[in-house]
């Protein structure tokens, strides 16, 4: 067996002077041996290899998804699926080398480190490197690890959900993931436990050519409650880069999970992530989705509503500039009786970027007594801009109440008008519509989180104005 | 004798290709508060408009100067950064945004910012004068507003932005008597040396307040007449018809 490993020692900026630690990537490609290499590096057990290769077999044998975005640019062989930068999960602040520690500098991390003592759960490339738990979630029982870790001291627990949500064979992406994945975030949640801060993992993207294809399983015992955020930003590179991600989430009975997402993606990434939510018996799961950067997004957070008087709440917000598309939407599947979802989109489309909301409900036989609201709206900046609903609806129970509201705006010469007679810009003015806009998502945000989608919004704002 | 700080001269304005201004000629001197008035139709809030840039009022002729300066080749927010304030006669709603963050982001921009914690009590030293509950605050700006929550957020914010010249553009329709108070208290507070108002009203009802120094009757996209406050109560006695037909005759 061809293994590839070696030695970035040219690239190897961390500052250590122990030699023994050592940088690992696999060859550009993908391969069986690609993928046995991955498991082999992390001492994976059998039952993992196995199930990694069949994904690569699904993944092979699945033709290209066209009824979405253009992919038409993705070259799968010119990507690297595993790179290693530092040998030894982190476990404290100080374990982490200088030059990441800057990088999360850069993006505003370690305020939120002080804010929030929860466990951190820091991605730099492949490898989670820096993790803590906060001492009292230990002690409550909960679990908060990256994937690898979950996987290695809780295989039973681990195994027992892993891939059940979202089957290796469920779509093309979530093939390639479930063969090449490394790192995401692992969270259990003990019966009744709510843990009261939320749950924070920075990702970020930081080596040419490289695909991130982090795996996140979170599983709520009954009656528990957690809030998971994750924050990326990428810098710029020179050619195309992949995201593929897969969010698993099981809520049990009268559990509820929070799960909020700000990706800020530089402009060459396809970002092709699979989130999909189980929720049981008065569960309750909420995606709070927010997209902005990439150039092309396909991400459909869905939730499958099993147990009677399960709820769904998602979220979204998309930004899409200057050849951009961001292809999103949400899913919900109504299996059982007297369960309600509430699906809220909101996007905007700048310059040539292009925005689609591509929403499914789902209503089965046995499901009756569901109410069902999907409300989206576009808001367009530009002639050229352009936005797209493609609302599917498949109800087989008479016994339903749906609410579907779809509208799409352009900015307003008289609100402009309005703003600018108060001395402000136009170009501010602009930027204050625009927040407006997605002011109903920012407020779900905690506020660092906020503060920070704004300032990106603003930033995208001043890259597209001429 | 105070300075002049609005001239306009011979001013002709188009709206969708429909000349509507044509060769209105008006000044306002510091500090001073004027009436313009005239019926439904006549042009006053397309000449309100056009004062303050409306990009869809093209000018086609004439000149305007305020505070010296040539009025007319700046964009609306320059305008406002100059002096001139307008109280629109229909506020545009902006969803999403906060009337605190609005005020805030207005007063920024005009350069007039200050610490958060007296921009807070000012701001609601004010909203209590113009009895406007404190929820308004983080209401979105004229979102689902009553007309006369409006008119008062008008008020409101030119109270906070402290204008060398407002426009008010029937800021008195669609009050009921106890709020025209306010409002007319309002901008009685406010005027002074500092602030002018041009006020805009086809009803003398405000003017009782207001106490104008000069009144100006627009017919037609003209000035067709001014005078004094009494003019004013001419007007309701006995209507537009006869200035009117005289002013139109003396035109022919
Ligand atoms: N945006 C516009 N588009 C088309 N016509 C307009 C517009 N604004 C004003 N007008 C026309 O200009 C004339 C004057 O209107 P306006 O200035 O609103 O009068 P007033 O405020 O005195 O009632 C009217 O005939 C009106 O229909
Ligand atoms: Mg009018």
């Amino acid at each position: 067996m061809a293994i590839q490993a070696k030695e970035l020692t040219k690239d190897y900026q961390f500052g250590f002077s122990d030699i023994d630690v050592s940088v690992f990537r696999t060859a550009k490609g993908l391969s069986p041996e690609v993928v046995a290499s991955i498991s082999q590096h992390k001492s994976e057990p059998e039952w993992m290899l196995k199930f990694r290769l069949k994904a690569l077999d699904h993944f092979r044998k699945r033709p290209m998804p066209t009824w979405g975005a253009d992919l038409s640019g993705l070259d799968f062989e010119n990507i690297y699926y595993y790179v290693k930068p530092v040998e030894e999960m982190s476990r404290s602040w100080d374990d982490v080398p200088d030059s990441i520690k800057q990088t999360f500098d850069r993006l505003g991390i370690p305020q939120a480190e002080r804010q929030f003592l929860a466990g951190v759960s820091a991605q730099y490339d492949s490898e989670v490197v820096y993790h803590s738990i906060r001492e009292d979630l230990e002690k409550q029982g909960v679990l908060f690890s990256d994937c690898d870790t979950g996987l290695r001291e809780h295989e039973e627990l681990f195994r027992k959900y892993f891939g059940t949500v979202i089957p290796p064979n469920d779509n093309k992406f979530a093939a390639l993931n479930s063969a090449v994945w490394s790192g995401g975030s692992f969270v259990y949640v003990p019966k009744g436990v709510k843990v009261d801060i939320p749950l924070q993992a920075y990702f970020r993207i930081n080596s040419d050519n490289m695909g991130q294809f982090e795996r996140t399983l979170i599983i709520a015992d009954e009656g528990s409650s957690v809030h998971y955020i994750e924050g990326c930003t990428a810098p710029n590179y020179s050619s195309d880069s992949l995201h593929s991600a897969v969010v698993e989430l099981v809520a049990h009975k009268g559990a509820k999970i929070r799960y909020t997402t700000i990706q800020n993606w530089s402009d060459n990434v396809y970002n092709l992530v699979t989130k999909r939510a189980i929720a049981n018996e008065n569960a309750t799961v909420e995606w709070i989705d927010g997209n902005l950067g990439s150039k092309v997004t396909m991400k459909y957070p869905s939730v499958y509503l099993m147990g009677e008087g399960a709820h769904a709440e998602v979220m979204s917000a998309a930004f899409a500039g200057n050849g951009q598309h961001q292809d999103a939407g949400s899913k919900a599947i109504h299996v059982a009786p007297n369960t309600t979802s509430n699906i809220v989109s909101r996007s905007i489309s700048k310059g040539t970027g292009r925005t689609s909301y591509r929403g499914h409900i789902k209503v089965l036989p046995k499901a009756h007594n569901v109410k069902v609201s999907v409300r989206c709206d576009a808001l367009l900046l530009d002639e050229e801009s352009r936005s797209d609903t493609y609302p599917y609806m498949d109800i087989d129970n008479p016994d339903v109440t749906i609410g579907h509201e779809a509208s799409v705006s352009k900015v307003g010469e008289d609100q402009i008008f309005y703003l600018t007679s108060r001395g402000i810009t136009e170009q501010d003015a602009t930027a204050l519509i625009v927040n407006g806009f997605f002011e109903p998502f920012v407020k779900e945000l905690p506020m660092e989180y906020a503060v920070e989608l704004n300032r990106l919004l603003a930033l995208s704002m001043e890259g597209a104005i001429g | 004798m105070s300075q002049t700080v609005l001239s306009i001269s011979g001013l002709r304005a188009t709206v969708e290709g429909k000349e509507i201004l044509k060769g209105v000629d008006l000044q306002v001197a510091q500090g001073e508060i004027h009436a313009l008035m005239g019926p439904n139709g006549s042009g006053k809030s397309t000449l309100a408009y056009t004062l303050m840039g409306h990009p869809k009022y093209v000018v086609t002729g004439g000149s305007v100067t305020f505070g010296g300066e040539d009025l007319l080749p700046l964009t609306a927010d320059a305008r406002a950064r100059l002096g001139l304030f307008l109280c629109f006669q229909y506020p545009t709603a902006i969803p999403g945004v906060s009337t605190v963050n609005f005020l805030r982001a207005a007063l920024r921009a005009q350069g007039k910012e200050m610490p958060a914690r007296e921009f807070l009590n000012r701001l609601s030293t004010e909203m209590k004068e113009l009895k406007i509950d404190e929820s308004f605050r983080s209401r979105y700006i004229n979102d689902g507003f009553s007309g006369g929550e409006k008119k008062r957020m008008e008020i409101l914010q030119l109270a906070m932005l402290r204008p060398k010249l407002a426009i008010l553009d029937e800021t008195d329709s669609g009050l009921d008597v106890d709020a025209l108070r306010t409002v007319a208290d309002g901008v009685m507070r406010l005027c002074g040396p500092d602030m002018g108002v041009l006020v805009i009203t086809h009803y003398p009802r405000i003017l009782e307040h207001l106490h104008p120094d000069r009144v100006h009757v627009l017919h037609d996209g003209r000035v067709v007449t001014s005078g004094g406050a009494d003019l004013a109560r001419q007007i309701e006695r006995e209507g537009y018809e006869p200035i009117l037909g005289t002013a139109v005759a003396a035109t022919a």
